[in-house]
């Protein structure tokens, strides 16, 4: 069985499966029964400077699919408004039962370098395996010039990571808000400000829904709601994107990456690892279904390691990285074409409907004998988009086939057609 | 036979024996049932609907939780959409259509979601009708029959604009849906329900009592109406052709239907212990099955072919082998025993012969039985019909639903236009209307 040990930031990790910071870790009760459950570790509820915060009632909003399959979820929840002594307290305690499980402490606090390093230094001591720097939350601390207010301010995040290095002696993660236009200019402030990783993403922005029979927005508190931090499955394109862009950037790849945004299953986690995460954080999923979810990560990804030959994670990290270039790096003499499988086919009409109406008028139907209807795609017209391809429902039955074109790799600035060609 | 101690349903019993054959889903299982489409362009399922009721739209109206549209998109085009949602046999129609039998090994539940959608609006407080008349014609046009092709057609006429009589025969309006159908498909007294609600849309009256022919010749109508339209069904039944039946313990399996439909407990205490039905379309199973759930201890279904042959669908044969109907197959009927009540029936064993023709092996075998229903296919009440050409036992019909005389048109069982079927009928009702009002508009 493939070794699931991993290590960031020097940090050497079990397995890759660690609760990111959110209500799940507030407290050693819940942390405990993750550790039974059998995540490699845990980042802990955002400390703040007491007096702890004081949160309000409702906390999360809901994205729902039609069958109220959860899509994803926000909220307005604040850090832990439990006072600090009695999380660090609890953090020493479980450090000590679980010794071979990892605790991050995750902090904020207002933008002063005494306040950050007296903070830090006090997790520190509570023999926390490193310190994650809460740059991130888009809702409530922000309003208070914490959260996101910091990191969406590179001079900041490079400051306040700054800070917490100098005054300890543990790995640092700084935690990037994706709520930003570039997140190369936060990574790299933070590799400036000396990070030993970082981790992303915080949640995203939002307003989740409207109640349209109250005209407000949803959490509602008391008639009212506020943006909040939108996470869950929806969110992980937004992550992996940004999780590659770090990983490939000659400025940010030295950078560990703790890989956080909509990991539901070993499926997603792999694909974080693949793009240059080291380990990952996971939250959402375990608030819909528990922290049993784990097993599932576990054996999902040893056996698909297996399968693949992999003996441990760090054989596949990173390794879609390369893979990964700007669209200017792109083979414009690639071609594809869409092939439908007639004995596949149920002749639900989606592909037609799809390419026939937002695409390219690269499909035919042909009624054929007791009312059936035959699918063709039409070689000339179709300019192998995929989009038939992923409307089709079931697996299998449209492929899209490379054909050869007999003609070079060429990207665009290479290309005849390109008018700045000539300029280069 | 001494019914008065014979342990049957009570009062209690009997209504859970009569209850909904397909439960109503809520509005979670209906989100979920219609999550299962795939909203499929140019649906099977739309194609294998003769009302071509837009079934991947409704449905996906359903799933973003605007069951008022769906509603209306049903009954834009069958406005007895709940009578069909009910009654049709749509494990051959659109549920036998559907792509996910392909994909998945199940249909989509189009039937369950449809009467979802259409409950959702007639069960509505407010009686506000979903369709708008358009600006009054001042044309009069009869329609003979309140069943379903006659319900159709008049509510079509009134939407474009046209005033409506309609006679009917029988002291309640529906036809079949309120006295042809099974009752577990129609709790809740819903044809009636859904009567007013078509007639919701005004300038649609029904005169009761009136029997075309008998009470009102055809030629009256012509006179009094700019057009009618014929929607009279199929007003008798044929029988086993025997002479000497015993006068007591035959009765035509519609007869008895209509009887349980209008009082249930009544049947119930006139039903025998043993009761025998001769057919194998979906009257038949109807009936068995009815007589089984009225507390009859043993009943027995006598088809002279076997069950690939019957017109009854696999689902309402398998329903009836799941209320313990017992079935006897490849068996003629040739004589009723009982000299003035039913003992028991006759029967040869009958097999295809080489040239495909049904032939008794001439063994004979006997059961007993305390009554007999038929339910051996209907036919033509021709005496009403006056001067109307007919042809193969149904009213002739042009393309354009004209009978042989100008201006008086028909629809559904009492002709030949596809299978008599309660959706059929609304399509003829709905497409006459329009091939009236162009008449009209000539």
């Amino acid at each position: 069985m493939a070794d699931l040990g991993c290590t960031i930031a020097g940090i050497e990790s079990i397995n890759p499966f660690w609760l990111a910071s959110a209500p799940p870790t507030d407290k050693k009760y819940n942390v405990e029964r993750a550790f039974h459950a059998g995540w490699g570790g845990v980042v802990w509820k955002t400390l703040g400077i007491d007096p702890p915060v004081i949160n309000v009632t409702s906390r999360y909003g809901a994205h729902h699919d039609s069958t109220r399959g959860l899509i994803g979820i926000n909220n307005i929840e604040l850090i832990s408004d439990r006072p600090l002594k009695t999380n660090l307290d609890e953090i020493r305690a479980t450090r000590k039962e679980w010794p071979d499980r990892i605790i991050i402490g995750s902090m904020m606090a207002p933008v002063e370098k005494e306040a950050w390093q007296t903070l830090a230094v006090q997790i520190a001591e509570a023999g926390v395996h490193g310190i994650e720097l809460n740059l991130g939350c888009p809702h409530g601390m922000c309003e208070r010039g914490m959260g996101s207010a910091i990191g969406q301010v590179p001079e900041m995040v490079q400051q306040t990571t700054a800070w917490v290095k100098e005054v300890v002696d543990i790995p640092v993660f700084t935690k990037l808000t994706p709520n930003i236009t570039n997140i190369l200019w936060s990574a790299e402030a933070a590799a400036q400000g000396n990070a030993d990783a970082v981790a992303l993403i915080n949640t995203v922005n939002s307003i989740i829904s409207v109640n349209l029979d109250t005209m407000a927005p949803e959490p509602t508190v008391d008639g009212r709601g506020t943006h909040g931090g939108y996470c869950g499955a929806a969110v992980k394109p937004i992550a992996l994107n940004m999780i590659a862009e770090i990983a490939r950037t000659p400025e940010t790849q030295r950078l560990d990456i703790s890989g956080i945004g909509g990991i539901t299953n070993w499926r997603d986690a792999a694909e974080f690892i693949s793009l240059g995460a080291n380990a990952v954080q996971v939250c959402t999923a375990a608030m819909l279904y528990g922290f049993r979810i784990v097993d599932d990560m576990i054996d999902g990804l040893s056996g698909w390691m297996d399968t693949q030959g992999y003996i441990n994670v760090a054989d596949f990290t990173g390794a879609a990285i390369r893979n990964v270039v700007d669209w200017n790096d792109l083979n414009m003499n690639y071609d594809l074409k869409a092939r439908i499988n007639e004995d596949k086919c149920i002749e639900c009409g989606r592909c037609y409907i799809a390419c026939e109406d937002t695409s390219h008028q690269a499909i035919t139907i042909t009624q054929m004998a007791e009312g059936h209807r035959r699918f063709d795609v039409v070689d000339e017209e179709c300019v192998g988009c995929n989009l038939c391809y992923h409307v089709c429902p079931v697996p299998g039955c449209i492929e899209m086939e490379a054909v050869d074109t007999d003609r070079p790799y060429m990207t665009w600035p290479e290309h005849p057609l390109n008018p700045m060609k000539g300029a280069e | 036979m001494d019914k008065a101690t014979r342990p049957g349903p009570d009062a209690r019993q009997l209504a859970e024996n009569l209850s909904d054959i397909h439960p109503p889903l809520d509005k979670f299982q209906a989100k979920t049932a219609a999550a299962e489409c795939l909203y499929c362009y140019e649906a099977p399922c739309t194609r294998a609907c003769p009302t071509s009721i837009d079934i991947p739209t409704f449905i996906h109206k359903i799933s973003t939780d605007n069951p008022l549209g769906a509603a209306k998109t049903i009954l834009a085009e069958n406005i007895l959409g709940g009578t069909c949602a009910r009654a049709c046999p749509t494990e051959v129609l659109c549920e036998e259509a559907c792509v996910r039998n392909t994909s998945d090994g199940a249909p989509v539940e189009i039937g369950r979601l449809q009467r979802f959608a259409v409950d959702h609006l007639i069960d509505r407080p407010t009686e506000e009708h979903p369709f708008d008349r358009a600006p009054d014609t001042g044309r009069r046009v009869a329609v003979v029959g309140a069943g379903p092709a006659g319900l159709a057609c008049a509510h079509r006429l009134a939407m474009l604009g046209h005033q409506v009589d309609i006679f009917e025969a029988m002291p309640k309006p529906g036809g079949l849906n309120e006295y042809g159908l099974a009752a577990y498909k129609m709790t809740q007294d819903f044809a009636q329900r859904e009567v007013k609600f078509v007639q919701g849309i005004g300038n649609i009256e029904i005169h009761h009592g009136v029997r075309l022919g008998e009470d009102l010749p055809l030629s009256a109508l012509q006179t009094s109406h700019d057009a009618v339209f014929i929607g009279v069904g199929l007003g008798s039944s044929n029988d086993l052709g025997f002479t000497d039946l015993p006068p007591e313990g035959i009765e035509d399996a519609l007869t008895f239907i209509e009887r349980l439909r209008q009082s249930p407990e009544e049947a119930a205490a006139r039903l025998p212990e043993r009761v025998t039905v001769i057919g194998g379309g979906n009257t038949a199973i109807d009936a068995a099955v009815q007589a089984r759930k009225l507390g009859a201890r043993e009943v027995t279904l006598c088809y002279r072919r076997g069950r690939d042959e019957m017109s009854a669908t696999g689902w309402e044969q398998d329903l009836a082998l799941k209320n313990d109907v017992k079935m006897i197959l490849w068996a003629m009927p040739v004589k009723v025993l009982g000299k003035h009540q039913v003992k028991g029936l006759a029967l040869e064993h009958s097999v295809m012969s080489e040239d495909g023709r049904l032939i008794s092996t001439g063994e004979k075998f006997e059961i007993e039985t305390d009554l007999i229903l038929t339910a051996i296919g209907q036919k033509l009440h021709r005496a009403s019909l006056g001067d109307l050409e007919l042809a193969g036992g149904k009213i002739t019909i042009d393309a354009h639903y004209q009978t042989s005389l100008p201006g008086v048109f028909a629809g559904g069982d009492c002709t030949a236009t596809g299978e008599d079927l309660t959706v059929q009928a609304v399509e003829d009702g709905k497409r006459a209307a329009h091939a009236i009002h162009d008449y009209l508009s000539q």
